[in-house]
């Protein structure tokens, strides 16, 4: 698992306080772990401040899953 | 009770009466203010009077480049803004029949638009820490109607509307949104009518009196206080009881 996987998991699992089991590639913000609307503009906002980077809106828009936030992340932090 | 020490407020239409005076309330619980408004040197003078605690950010609402630099400057004078208060406002009266599209368009771009900006702005820092204080600055005739005034009534009932539903968004992150509705306030507005209009006006407030801009400070000192945590999405009426709503 890359280091970024590492560290949007651990944002996900404190964000949402979900156990780190169900935060799986697969698993949806909103159907999976809980998540409102807010908390997924929070959980970008959170990415944004971990990598230091810049999610625009209609990208944000795409990021429905913990993978979609991983793979966002590699191409586009560090 | 109410104090405001350690937030920091950013006051728009600070130049205006009743913005002048939310800024020296909250100033004066302790607040730091950032005063905006499109006259320089009285925001400075305002500024200069209040001492320490107290910065100028001009910024005129029509301008949306204007609009968009206000808040990031709000936020690198004082580090943060927990308290918004949208006060600035502008009237364009005219009948309807006779009501022009710049008329319209540029009340409802200073007094709804702007301040939809401003609380977009402001609310991503409020939802990071976890607290916030939204406060618009309506008016009795948003809610009455008042014939001459189709543009501003309807830009005033907007952020009614506009408030009320991003309350409920963000309630859960103890940040409260609210408005506080004005009457017949003593103001460069109020002046400019004669005696006869004025007489006209108090019968039908029951209080038999204008209100002063301080009566309208104290409402946004409690809204933006930590005591008022639990009231939110709503309008507080200060009208002497020309409308009970």
């Amino acid at each position: 698992m890359s280091d970024i996987a590492d560290r949007v998991k651990k944002i996900v699992i404190e964000h949402l306080g979900v156990d780190a089991e169900k935060v799986t590639d697969n698993a949806s913000f909103i159907d999976d772990l809980g998540a409102d609307s807010l908390d997924t503009v929070e959980l970008v906002m959170a990415f944004e401040e971990e990598f230091g980077v810049e999610i625009p809106d209609d990208a944000a828009e795409t990021i429905l899953t913990v993978g979609d936030a991983v793979s966002f992340l590699e191409k586009n932090a560090g | 009770m109410f104090s405001l020490e350690g937030k920091s407020a950013l006051v728009t239409g600070a130049t205006g009466g009743i913005g002048e005076s939310i800024a020296r309330a909250l100033h004066a619980q302790g607040a730091t203010v950032v005063l905006s408004g499109t006259r320089a040197e009285k925001l400075e003078a305002l500024a200069a009077d209040l001492g320490e605690r107290a910065f100028v950010a001009t910024a005129n609402l029509s301008d949306r480049a204007a609009v968009a630099a206000l808040l990031p400057k709000a936020e690198e004078l004082m580090g943060k803004v927990d308290i918004l208060v949208n006060n600035a406002g502008i009237t364009r009266d005219n009948i309807f029949m006779r009501m022009k599209d710049d008329e319209w368009d540029q009340v409802l771009e200073v007094n709804l638009t702007s301040g939809f900006h401003l609380c977009r702005a402001a609310i991503k820092g409020m939802m990071k820490r976890r607290t916030g204080r939204i406060i618009g600055i309506t008016s009795v005739v948003g809610v009455t109607g008042n014939p001459g005034q189709v543009n501003y009534a309807a830009a005033k009932a907007g952020m009614i509307g506009m408030y009320k539903s991003l309350a409920r968004e963000v309630a859960s992150r103890n940040i409260t949104v609210n408005t506080v509705a004005p009457g017949f306030i003593e103001t460069a507005m109020t002046d400019a009518l004669n005696e006869k209009q004025k007489e006209a006006i108090l019968t039908s407030v029951p209080a038999g009196r204008l209100g002063t801009a301080n009566e309208i400070a104290a409402a946004c000192t409690y809204l933006a206080s930590d005591e008022a945590a639990y009231v939110t999405g709503q309008t507080l009426h200060v009208n002497g009881g020309m409308a009970m709503i």
